[in-house]
Order: structure tokens, then C-alpha cells, then sequence
């Protein structure tokens, strides 16, 4: 898959857990989960767990730390990816 | 100094109506919201009805934001969540705040967390998939997860309790709100009940042989309070919240005031004297009516109704006698009684807030709900009290003060002394 791939499918992930849908629609890697698209801190697991689910991954602690914009999050997925193939 | 406590909103999801229009409409004609439940059938429990609330879980995103509905699944959290926005906004209160609202506290009971929640998360334990519960489970999964949903959403401040005494619950909920108000603890308290009666709390009760189960095929029968045919409750889930307020602190913001708490009293027969974790001691009964009329500085004779515990069982009987004996009152002179359970079954830790919602609409329209299902009455009940007084036919009536008592495993007890609010 490519970036803007994965971004696409990411935007319906994250969807549920974001009451700021104007935001989502304009998200980028440098968009902040927390502060900018005003995720409840606990959701980030949520998110993960679907993440996991959508892309049919394995999301181990260490990378998940990592997940905190939506660049990351995408380097995250992509890696996952990668090894899976 | 005590404050006057008054009831400014009420709300209701209730078997035979959700909100308080319907809910009305229903106690005031009859409607049993008694239905058979074919799940019941496949798992072969003996009895095979319940009432269940024909709710819309859609209609929560009324209440809470997408983000708190997506992943909500704990059905007495839905149901408690829907009573008390209801009674907030009939209160005439909006919902958001940025404040804590200090002044308020709220007081919300259930018997358990939902089971085929806990289900959810037993498999996938089990099945070594801990890591994909996620962040809503637990919330849900507490005991106080109804109680943090409302006051989380209405930012209340002040004492937040969810409270726990199996059928007396609710009506516990209401009096512990009432005490924090009248000795000025708090201005406002949202109370109230929920409870989802899904079917593993249900089985083990059917497995109790406490249930009806002789009336499968007549769903709307199967609710018998104080008849001989009385062959065990019915189940049935659903929640009731009021907002309590000091009468000045109402007054102040032009609230509209319902009726009135005069008080009540809780207390436990200690499973003694006859009473036991799943029978009541009668003179703990007796005791706990006794002091809520003295806390109330009410009268026996000035009792107008009686909404009883009144499940459809043998205790049934019982109950009547100690009601009997508390007030010193018999034949044409015992109080008018109902039990709303004809209508609706019995919803637990549910029932005291859903039974006093419309014990106060009974006071605020000046009716008597009709007992349905009470065409084989007791003896043993008939031969102590007028059948007169327990009206199978709405009565149309002045109700000025009505005790509203539920009675609960444990040998827990709770009456409230509800009345007409007079300037």
C-alpha cells in the first residue's frame, strides 16, 4: 500500500474517536492526534487495536509508542506492512 | 437548618413507554409492556417473558457525543444515560458546562455491570486476546460506569455514589439524594436507577424457581401481584431518574416543582428474625415504615396510596400484613394500593426510581393506577384489606401523600414518603 493509501484508510480508523471531522478531512503528518485532532489519550489504543484489524498487523508495544501524529502512525503501518509481505 | 426538598424533573425508560408522555399514557390505561422473549425459549429457561424497554439505542446520540456512543455497549448505562438527560432537560437545565457544576451530585444505582459486557471481555481473556479489549471496557465494565456516564456528560461536582441494595436500590438512590439536599450538602441531586435484566442475571434467577413461568403463552398475564395464580416475577429492565432540588434553590431559578420528598428511611432486618438473604424480616419492614412517616412528620391515616414492592410471590401476602400493621389500618380503611409490576415485572434495582416516577405522576394528575392481571385476588390478602382498595380500574382522585417502599435481597429496605407540593 502506498502513503496516501494507508492515510486514506487511516482517516476512517481514527473517525470514530474525532468529534473534529473538518480537521480529519485535512489531516497530514504533521497532524497531532491528542492536541490537534482532540483524541481522548485513552483512544490511542482503540485506534491501534482497529488499526490492527484494518491492515491485518501486528502492532507491538514499542511501535505503538510511536503512533502519536498521523505521519507516524503511517510509518508504523507501513513497516507492519512491509514485514508482512 | 433542613431544607425543604422538591422533585423539579423526572425521566423514564420504562417496558410499557419511554419518556414521560408515553409512560403516563401507559400506567394510566393498563398497558402491560410484558413480552414474549423467544431467546428465552432457545435457552430453555422456564420462563420465557420479560419487559423490556423498546429502545432505540440510536437515540443516545441525542445525549452524548459520536465519539462517547461509538464502542458504548452496556445497556443500563444506555438506559440510565436516557432517564437522566431526560430528567436534566425536564428540569428545564441545558446539558453543557464548562464549570463543574459544584452545586449538583448525583446518586444512581444498579445491581450489576452489564453481564454480556463482562462476556465480551471473559472470551477474549480466555481466548488470550486480552490486548484487543481496548480503552471502553473497563468504564463499562465498573460498577460506577452509569453513575461517571451522567455526571460526565452534566459535569456534576458534587457527592457522585452509585449505590447497590438489590430491589431497594432505587428507591435508596432517591432518599440518600433527598438527605444530601435537606442537610444542605448539596443544592441538587440527580437520581435515579438502571437496569438491564440480560440473560444471564435472568437465568440464575429462573434457576432460582422465583419466576413466573405459567404464562409463556399469555405474555401480558404473566405479572399477577397479590393474586392466588401470583406464580413469581417477572423480569424486566429499564430506569427512572429524578432531579431533587432544594425548594428555595428551585424557586430561585423559577424551576417547576412536581411534589415533594418528605423523607423515608433505609435500614436492614440483618437477616434475622425470619429474614434472610432472600426473605425479609417483617419487623425490619415494619421498623423502616414506622420511621419513614416519623422522619416525614406524616400520620398513617394521612397515606392516600400505597405503591408497593409487590412482586407476584408468596412474599406478596406478607407484605400487605406488615403494610397493615405499620399503619393500624384494614378492610375500607386501608390505603388505595397499587404495584406497577402488573404492568411492567419487576426491574430490580430499577424498580424503586421507575415506580416512584409514577407514583409522583399519580400525585401530579390525581390518579390511581390500575393493578392489571388482579382478577383471582389472594384471600389471604382480601380477607384483611377492602378489594375496593386495590382498584383494578384507574381511579381518577386527589393524591396528596403516597409511601412508595421497595424490599430487596439481603434483607435491605427502603420506603419514601412522597407528597403534593403545598407553598
Amino acid at each position: 500500500m502506498t502513503r496516501p493509501e494507508i492515510l486514506s484508510e487511516l482517516k476512517k480508523v481514527i473517525s470514530p474517536y474525532t468529534t473534529n471531522k473538518e480537521m480529519l478531512a485535512s489531516i497530514d503528518d504533521h497532524t497531532d492526534l491528542i492536541k490537534d485532532l482532540k483524541i481522548n489519550s485513552a483512544n490511542l489504543v482503540d485506534i491501534i487495536i482497529d488499526a490492527e484489524a484494518k491492515y491485518d498487523i501486528e502492532i507491538d508495544y514499542d511501535s505503538a509508542d510511536k503512533m502519536v501524529n498521523v505521519g507516524t502512525c503511517i510509518d508504523v503501518i507501513s513497516e507492519k506492512l512491509n514485514q508482512k509481505a | 437548618m433542613s431544607k425543604r426538598v422538591v422533585v423539579t424533573g423526572m425521566g423514564v425508560v420504562a417496558p410499557n413507554g419511554i419518556g414521560i408522555p408515553a409512560f403516563l399514557h401507559a400506567i394510566q390505561n393498563g398497558i402491560s409492556g410484558i413480552k414474549f422473549m423467544p431467546r428465552y425459549q432457545e435457552l430453555n429457561f422456564s420462563c420465557q417473558v420479560a419487559g423490556m424497554p423498546a429502545f432505540n439505542w440510536e437515540s443516545l446520540k441525542n445525549y452524548i457525543s459520536e465519539v462517547t456512543y461509538h464502542g458504548l455497549k452496556g445497556t443500563n448505562i444506555g438506559y440510565g444515560l436516557a432517564a437522566a438527560m431526560d430528567a436534566w432537560a425536564d428540569s428545564g437545565m441545558g446539558y453543557e458546562t464548562d464549570e463543574p457544576r459544584w452545586e449538583t451530585g448525583c446518586i444512581f444505582g444498579n445491581s450489576i455491570a452489564d453481564t454480556e459486557a463482562m462476556k465480551n471481555v471473559i472470551s477474549r481473556v480466555d481466548n488470550k486476546e486480552a490486548k484487543k479489549l481496548g480503552s471502553r471496557v473497563v468504564e463499562q465494565a465498573m460498577n460506577s460506569g452509569v453513575t461517571s456516564y451522567i455526571a460526565g456528560r452534566l459535569g456534576l461536582g458534587n457527592k457522585v455514589i452509585t449505590n447497590s441494595a438489590a430491589c431497594a436500590t432505587g428507591t435508596q438512590a432517591i432518599l440518600m439524594g433527598y438527605e444530601y439536599v435537606k442537610h444542605g450538602y448539596a443544592k441538587r441531586m440527580l437520581v435515579g436507577s438502571a437496569e438491564h435484566v440480560d440473560t444471564y442475571v435472568y437465568g440464575a434467577f429462573d434457576s432460582m424457581r422465583v419466576l413466573s413461568r405459567k404464562f409463556n403463552d399469555h405474555p401480558e398475564k404473566a405479572s399477577r401481584p397479590m393474586s392466588i395464580t401470583a406464580g413469581g416475577f417477572v423480569p424486566g429492565s429499564g430506569a427512572g431518574a429524578l432531579v431533587l432540588e432544594d425548594l428555595d434553590f428551585a424557586l430561585e431559578r423559577g424551576a417547576h416543582i412536581y411534589a415533594e420528598v418528605l423523607g423515608g428511611s433505609t435500614n436492614s432486618g440483618g437477616q434475622r428474625q425470619g429474614g434472610t438473604m432472600t426473605a425479609a424480616n417483617v419487623t425490619g419492614v415494619k421498623r423502616c415504615i414506622d420511621e419513614a412517616m416519623v422522619n416525614s412528620k406524616i400520620t398513617a391515616d394521612q397515606i392516600d396510596l400505597i405503591s408497593g414492592h409487590l412482586t407476584a410471590t408468596n412474599a406478596d401476602r406478607q407484605e400487605i400484613q406488615t403494610w397493615s400493621r405499620a399503619l393500624d389500618r384494614t378492610g375500607d380503611n386501608f390505603p388505595l394500593t397499587n404495584s406497577l409490576k402488573s404492568m411492567i415485572g419487576h426491574s430490580l434495582s430499577a424498580a424503586g426510581s421507575i415506580e416512584t416516577v409514577a407514583s409522583i405522576l399519580q400525585i401530579v394528575h390525581g390518579f390511581v393506577h390500575p393493578n392489571i392481571n388482579f382478577e383471582d385476588p389472594n384471600p389471604e390478602i382480601t380477607n384483611l384489606v377492602s378489594l375496593d382498595k386495590l382498584p383494578v380500574k384507574m381511579i381518577k382522585k386527589e393524591v396528596n401523600i403516597v409511601a412508595k417502599a421497595n424490599f430487596g435481597f439481603g434483607d435491605v429496605n427502603a420506603c419514601l414518603i412522597l407528597s403534593k407540593y403545598e407553598k
